[in-house]
């Protein structure tokens, strides 16, 4: 292997430990990463010339914490200067890799932490734990370099003046501060699986960080039943990747997927999580979206789906998590289960409720439901108010051929 | 240890209208919120309604205060905290019937 692979598999791995270490001792996350970044770029001399050492990741925090050790030797005063995370470990660094402790967790919790904007905890989350760089991160959002560099900046600078402490929270607030850490993961895939905005549907990258990120909560919080729940989710969503676009980019609808395409194997580790999550106490939302996913990814067609029973369980969802978008998907079981009359009352009173104006799986949906209903020209009014709040390319061209597909409607101008 | 002051922004207009009864469960609130944190608390406040106000900009007196808002600043509380998880506990638990608060970090000039 080339010493330049290695050191971009190490950056990939080990960024998040090597990071977090390394924080503990700088005392300061701006530091740490500085710190960090150089110890990357002296690997690349150091492993040429010495070859590639057995645990690369213990050498590039033992490197990094000693660079730490001496800018805090170089400048004494920056320890006051800099009063964010624990008071430096006076740990020379020079420690063995088993005693270097994880502090991935840590680190994570800090970008997550509630006082931060959500799109702040998502690029922090990105930068710090996964490693990305500002410009690689501003491409996955499709905001400018300038636009991002400023929010990682601002949420740093709040994180060192408010205090925002460098550790995990205790039993008290874990479940709170627990969600919203899986929550920006979430959002990390979510944006990944069906891109905001642009002409691809997915975008791989963000959906193989996510990926690697709950992996990495799972090794450090196995006992988590909603990790397991977000790693199952995620499994198995990903798990239909290759037949959610045709051969031509096309998005495709549960219902038009190849099932023989989706990965089996992906879905029996999903469905053994799912297993797993479900046992013991009332599960948590993550575990029941994912016990959703499973029973869709087992079924063998769309129309032999369990749908009672996916009803049954977005029932004990919507107890667990009042969200209006849960409310909107359950809709979508209740159309199946009791037919598409039933669901359209549910949607109308989803307008009413207001909180998904702008959302256009609402429209979409609603519009769906009127089409199976026959009525057509309300269909196309809800088609072109979805179409009018949708950005992403293929989902825009989807929702033009349903529009085009409806019964010719002489009432309204097309 | 650093400092942070809870802004405590609320209707004013609640108070206005709301009787004697109200505004005792409020001070009653407030007195064993200070006893409470007694140990934390460097300092507060309650101020006068925003029609006492007094607003200079530019050198240019106006009265009323600085931005119109539904939620105005109606007192304040300095406390210490180790670090920002404390300050928002104690914050949790400060009074704000009619809004809410704000935590800032005081900041410490070198």
């Amino acid at each position: 292997m080339s010493v330049e692979k290695a050191v971009a598999d190490a950056h990939r791995r080990e960024w998040a430990l090597v990071l977090a270490a390394t924080a503990r001792v700088a005392g300061d996350i701006d530091l740490a990463e500085e710190c960090v970044q150089d110890a990357y770029v002296a690997a690349l001399e150091a492993w040429t010339r010495e070859g590639v050492p057995d645990n690369p990741g213990a050498w590039l925090t033992v490197t990094a914490r000693r660079k730490a050790l001496d800018a805090h030797r170089r400048a004494r005063t920056a320890r006051e200067k800099m009063p964010l995370l624990v008071v430096p470990d006076e740990a020379d660094g020079q420690g063995e890799p088993e005693e270097i402790p994880d502090d991935r967790l840590r680190l994570i919790f800090t970008c997550c932490h509630p006082a931060l904007a959500r799109e702040a905890q998502v690029a922090l989350t990105l930068r710090l734990v996964c490693g990305l760089t500002t410009a690689e991160i501003a491409r996955a959002f499709l905001v400018t370099e300038s636009t991002m560099a400023a929010r990682v900046t601002r949420a740093k600078k709040k994180i060192s003046a408010a205090r925002i402490a460098y550790r995990v929270p205790g039993p008290a607030e874990l479940p709170d501060r627990l969600d919203a850490v899986l929550t920006v993961v979430h959002l990390v895939f979510t944006t990944g699986h069906t891109a905001p905005i642009g002409t691809d549907l997915v975008r791989t990258d963000l959906v193989e960080r996510s990926l690697e990120l709950t992996r990495m909560l799972r090794t450090l919080m196995p006992d988590e039943r909603e990790v397991l729940g977000l790693l199952a989710l995620l499994t198995l969503h990903d798990a239909r990747r290759a037949t959610r676009t045709g051969r031509d980019g096309r998005l495709l609808l549960l219902e038009e997927q190849d099932r023989t395409q989706w990965n089996r194997t992906a879905i029996a580790d999903g469905t053994a999580l799912v297993r797993l999550g479900l046992r013991g106490g009332r599960p948590g939302r993550f575990v029941l979206q994912a016990a959703i996913a499973a029973l869709h990814a087992e079924a063998p067609s769309y129309a032999e789906t369990d749908w009672g029973q996916i009803l049954s369980l977005y029932d004990v969802l919507l107890q667990a998590w009042q969200s209006p978008v849960v409310a909107l998907n359950r809709l979508v079981a209740v159309s199946l289960v009791c037919g598409p009359e039933a669901a359209l009352a549910g949607i109308e009173e989803l307008e009413r409720d207001g909180r998904l104006a702008g959302y256009p799986y609402l429209a979409s949906t609603k519009a769906d439901l009127l089409r199976q209903l026959g009525r057509d020209s309300e269909a196309a009014t809800a088609y072109r108010a979805a179409l009018a709040l949708t950005e992403n390319e293929q989902e825009q061209a989807f929702l033009a051929r349903r529009l085009s597909a409806l019964s010719p409607q002489p009432d309204t101008p097309r | 240890m650093a400092q942070y002051l809870i802004l405590i922004y609320e209707r004013e207009e609640e108070y206005a209208s709301a009787g004697p009864s109200v505004f005792n469960e409020v001070m009653d609130a407030h007195n064993r919120f200070a006893e409470q944190h007694a140990g934390k608390l460097r300092g507060g406040n309650a101020l006068k309604p925003t029609p006492t106000a007094t607003t200079i900009r530019d050198d240019v007196v106006t009265d009323g205060p600085f931005v119109e808002t539904k939620e105005a600043l109606g007192g304040y509380y300095l406390i210490e905290a180790d670090d920002l998880d404390e300050a928002i506990k104690i914050a949790k638990n400060c009074p704000a019937r009619f809004g809410g608060v704000e935590v800032r970090p005081i900041e410490v000039f070198e």
